[in-house]
């Protein structure tokens, strides 16, 4: 079986984003999912992200690991370098590329597996570097590809398809960023896009490492009764914990909140994010209360969702690097090599 | 021994590690470098930081020969727990120098070597206050005994001390002191010079005195390098010190004091190469330095490289396996893995530096290839390359060098194309083009591990997915034509030759001189690269015995020709010598003595 590609049909009435583009533009390869997965709403989300952000597809580079999750950056943005690399190792590319071209936007595609069990360490260190990426994981609990083993994200006690329990604790990607130092951690649901394009955005935007772990129910192996990351088990327990809004640069802001219920942060990379509370015990900016709201609402079966922290002065991977500004992938050979004189010089050290 | 001799004997340093007893060693070889002789260095040191015996040996060889003669002459034993397997390892008529502030009868064991006892400690703590000092000096004191005892220019030693501490005049002149206690004890207690000495000469005229994993580190800055992966592993921590230093000298941009390069200390092996494959995809020069544990960790993604034509280099600093094996002892061990790293069918390209000098050289060169032939390339090198200080001629720079980049449309040439597809053979050659993400819309395509098509798509179809492993293929052999040929010094009056690699090559110099006095020639060619050139064939098929010598126990560049060439493999003598040390000429000799005399006899 080879790819499929996407029959390009053109409307006149199509709606073009301020480059011209239409969403088609911003499309990729027919999907090879499951008819109903989560994963692929993502992917519409993504797609929809983009088109309103008026990115050029060819400025933006698109990662992904192995598993099912890691197939989808063929679905959008066919015009973007794309790259499937090994499982649980996206980070480590990422890192890579961003070091060569750290102009580029950069998006990470990952799942449960590929992020919590084979690439928790390249994902932790990732978070350590700040690195310049929107992160998704996008998170079912169960192994697909292979047909249906637990992930190390499963619920105690959610069942498998046959009813056999998990008795392993779940890792939960949200409390394990934000204790990690990053700066930009969320959570949504693929069935609700108001919330996560919203987000999406935002991590978009986001200068440093944006994590948004995305709730995607795995409608083969995972979305019976007894599993906590089915459709409906999602949609009963997932609760806001924040409302996010998306402004982009020189927009107006539509919604205007009670004073004191609401933050504004402006993002790096252009815009803001308007949070508004749904609690007033929680706070998006602080660490501690975060990660404690998370492990409460999780404790009465909540999943806490939206933009759950966000610290938008860490300084990012190519800060800390101190590299100049100039892609370190343009800068001239001349500019690289100091030339005999300076070899001949350095030598005299070695007499 | 016993003839008067100039410039030719073994120093050994047995110490304590932890001690600072490794920088006046270096102080008296370089000192003696600075003599114009030709001098080298071997460092055996322990996987440790204090407290265990650590071993330096200086060779002094008025011909030039670098590899260890496996012969000392003098051992200055400084290591009480190690004195009796050091004074086992002196030659008959050599001497053995100790602290005697604590007199050791036993010392006295052999009759054929002369014991010069000095009384390093009470001298030294007569002379100084801290207990820190009265360590150190020890060390300095014993190079001032050997300048007497060897009749070295003290004002060589004395300039290099000025030039190692310069305006630290505190440390000059307590080391000058330290000199001096040594060199007049020696002066008053013993019949100076030895029959063996030194002798100012000119041969080290035009070298200088560097390790193999700096030079491998300025090859990187000079090649164009701007991004650098690694996860530290002995021996190869001191190949990104050294890019770092070098960074700083040379890669500051002036106006905002900024970086023109990314140094990234990885959490591991597997995410240092997996940096490296992101940068090399992403249009920068990448690498990553490790050592043989490194390449085995990397290995999966050894293979994404291969099968999705990503250049990178990888440096392989060998030392002895298998598994953690022997961290700070020497070996090519790694020789087939690297030839083959990953699961399926892979195969790498492999460069073989024989000494710090073409570590330097085929650097430079191994990002030009990686990038020609879009694929990782290895440099395998080995801890005697890397760590070890040798004698090596100036490098020089060719200002007019540019770098190949190998086929890269750029966003002229994609402006100017219908479509472009990654992995098509528009020459023939087995090599696609490629393009650097963010340069032109028209340039994007998917790089995936999984099948792909000539397209860049992914496929499941069977003659699809052969069509691109069977490009790989033809890449291969266009590999050979671009990869740098063999060393060979070739008489058609000789019959019998030898193939060797890397490190090997000083200690077959020497063996070969040996032979050649016993009018036995052998003809000689070092591969330094794989895939091997048609040069090797040629040289297999003009021989009737052909001696492949190396340092592992399986002979791993014996089997790789034997896989790789047509040559029979009754012709193949096997010569292994593994034991982590670095050869000695006169091994080289025997094994090769016993294989002629057994063929003689048969």
């Amino acid at each position: 079986m080879s790819y499929i590609k996407k029959p390009k049909i053109i409307r006149d009435n199509d709606p073009r984003n301020k480059l011209g583009m239409t969403f088609d533009d911003y499309e990729g390869v027919m999907s090879t999912l499951c008819a109903g997965c989560g994963h692929d709403s993502i992917t519409g989300a993504i797609i929809q992200t983009v088109f309103d952000l008026n990115i050029e597809p060819y400025r933006m580079i698109k990662f992904s690991g192995i598993g099912c999750s890691s197939k989808t950056p063929a679905y959008f943005a066919s015009q973007s370098h794309g790259f499937n690399s090994v499982h649980g190792r996206m980070p480590s590319v990422a890192t890579g590329a961003n070091a060569a071209n750290s102009e580029l936007l950069c998006i990470g595609i990952s799942g449960d597996g590929d992020t919590l069990s084979i690439g928790m360490g390249q994902f932790s260190h990732a978070i350590r570097r700040n690195l310049n990426m929107l992160y998704i994981i996008e998170n079912n609990g169960v192994y697909g590809l292979t047909k249906g083993q637990f992930s190390a994200s499963a619920d105690l006690g959610s069942t498998a398809k046959k009813g056999a329990p998990n008795l392993q604790t779940p890792i939960d990607p949200c409390t394990v960023a934000i204790s990690l130092g990053a700066s930009f951690v969320a959570r949504s649901f693929s069935g609700d896009k108001d919330q996560l394009v919203p987000l999406l955005k935002a991590g978009l935007m986001h200068r440093g490492f944006a994590m948004i772990d995305v709730i995607s129910p795995c409608v083969t192996f995972n979305d019976h009764e007894g599993s906590t990351k089915s459709y409906m088990s999602t949609r009963e327990t997932k609760r806001e914990a924040i409302y996010t809004d998306y402004i982009a640069p020189f927009s107006e802001i539509e919604v205007q909140y009670d004073e004191g219920t609401s933050v504004e942060v402006d993002l790096h990379e252009g815009g803001k994010v308007v949070l508004h509370k749904a609690d007033d015990n929680f706070s998006p900016l602080d660490r501690g209360q975060s990660i404690k709201a998370i492990n409460d609402a999780s404790d009465k079966g909540e999943l806490l969702t939206g933009l759950l922290y966000i610290n938008e002065s860490q300084p990012d991977f190519t800060e800390t690097e101190n590299t100049v500004i100039k892609p370190l992938n343009q800068i001239a050979f001349e500019d690289l090599c100091p030339g005999s004189e300076a070899l001949h010089k350095l030598l005299d050290g070695y007499k | 021994m016993g003839k008067t001799s100039h410039n030719n004997f073994t120093v050994k340093f047995a110490n304590v590690n932890g001690t600072g007893s490794s920088s006046a060693n270096s102080m008296f070889m370089k000192s003696i470098f600075r003599m114009g002789i030709p001098v080298v260095g071997k460092n055996y040191f322990p996987s440790n930081i204090q407290g265990l015996p650590t071993w330096y040996e200086v060779r002094v060889s008025d011909k030039g020969y670098l590899a260890p003669s496996g012969s000392v002459e003098i051992m200055v034993a400084m290591n009480a727990q190690t004195y009796t397997e050091d004074l086992a390892a002196v030659a008959p008529g050599g001497y053995l120098i100790y602290d005697s502030s604590w007199p050791r009868e036993e010392l006295m064991a052999r009759n054929d070597v002369t014991v010069l006892g000095v009384p390093l400690a009470t001298m030294c703590n007569e002379k100084f206050d801290t207990a820190r000092a009265r360590t150190l000096m020890k060390n300095t004191a014993y190079v001032g005994v050997l300048a007497a005892l060897l009749e070295m220019d003290v004002s060589v030693i004395e300039q290099l001390l000025l030039d190692t501490f310069g305006s630290k005049t505190h440390l000059v002149d307590a080391n000058k002191t330290a000199l001096d206690l040594g060199f007049n004890y020696a002066k008053d207690h013993f019949k100076c010079p030895l029959p063996f000495k030194t002798k100012a000469s000119k041969k080290t005229n035009g070298y200088i005195m560097i390790d193999g994993n700096s030079t491998a580190a300025l090859g990187c800055v000079y090649a164009g390098a701007t991004v650098g992966s690694w996860y530290p592993i002995t021996p190869s921590t001191s190949l990104m010190d050294a890019f770092t230093q070098y960074c700083s000298f040379f890669r500051k941009d002036e106006a905002t004091e900024k970086n023109n390069y990314s140094i990234i200390q990885a959490e591991d092996e597997l995410a240092a190469v997996g940096m490296a494959l992101g940068a090399g995809w992403n249009g920068a020069r990448s690498f990553t330095p490790t050592s043989g544990p490194g390449i085995s960790l990397m290995s999966e993604f050894i293979g994404y490289g291969y099968y999705t034509e990503i250049p990178t280099v990888i440096f392989d600093v060998q030392r002895t396996g298998p598994s953690t094996g022997m961290p700070t002892r020497t070996q090519q061990g790694d020789i087939t893995m690297c030839a083959y790293a990953s699961h399926g069918d892979t195969k790498h390209v492999c460069l073989y530096p024989a000494n710090p000098e073409e570590a330097f050289y085929l650097s430079v060169e191994a990002f030009d290839l990686a990038e020609q032939l879009q694929t990782p390339v290895f440099v395998l090198s080995d801890l005697d390359i890397g760590m070890n200080d040798w004698m090596i001629k100036d490098l020089k720079w060719d200002d007019k060098f540019k770098p190949n980049r190998g086929k890269v449309l750029s966003s002229e040439e994609l402006e100017n194309m219908d479509s472009f597809y990654r992995y098509l053979d528009v020459d023939g050659d087995g090599i696609p083009y490629r393009t650097i993400p963010g340069s032109h819309p028209k340039g994007s395509y998917f790089t995936r591990g999984s099948g792909h098509n000539k397209f860049g798509g992914y496929t499941e179809d069977a003659s699809e997915y052969q069509d691109v492993v069977d490009r790989l293929l033809l890449k291969w052999e266009t590999a050979k034509t671009l990869v740098p040929k063999p060393a060979v010094d070739f008489s058609k009056n000789n019959e019998v030759g030898i193939i060797s690699i890397g490190s090997c090559d000083d200690a077959i110099r020497e063996a070969r001189d040996i032979l050649e006095q016993q009018d036995q020639n052998l003809n000689y060619l070092r591969v330094k690269a794989f895939p091997f050139t048609k040069e090797v064939q040629k040289f297999l098929d003009a021989h009737k015995m052909i001696f492949v010598i190396e340092q592992n126990r399986d002979g791993q560049l014996s089997k790789l020709l034997i896989t790789e060439t047509e040559v029979d493999p009754k012709k193949i003598k096997s010569i292994r010598l593994y034991n982590g040390i670095p050869i000695f000429p006169k091994d080289v000799v025997d094994k090769i003595q016993l294989e002629i005399n057994a063929g003689q006899a048969a």
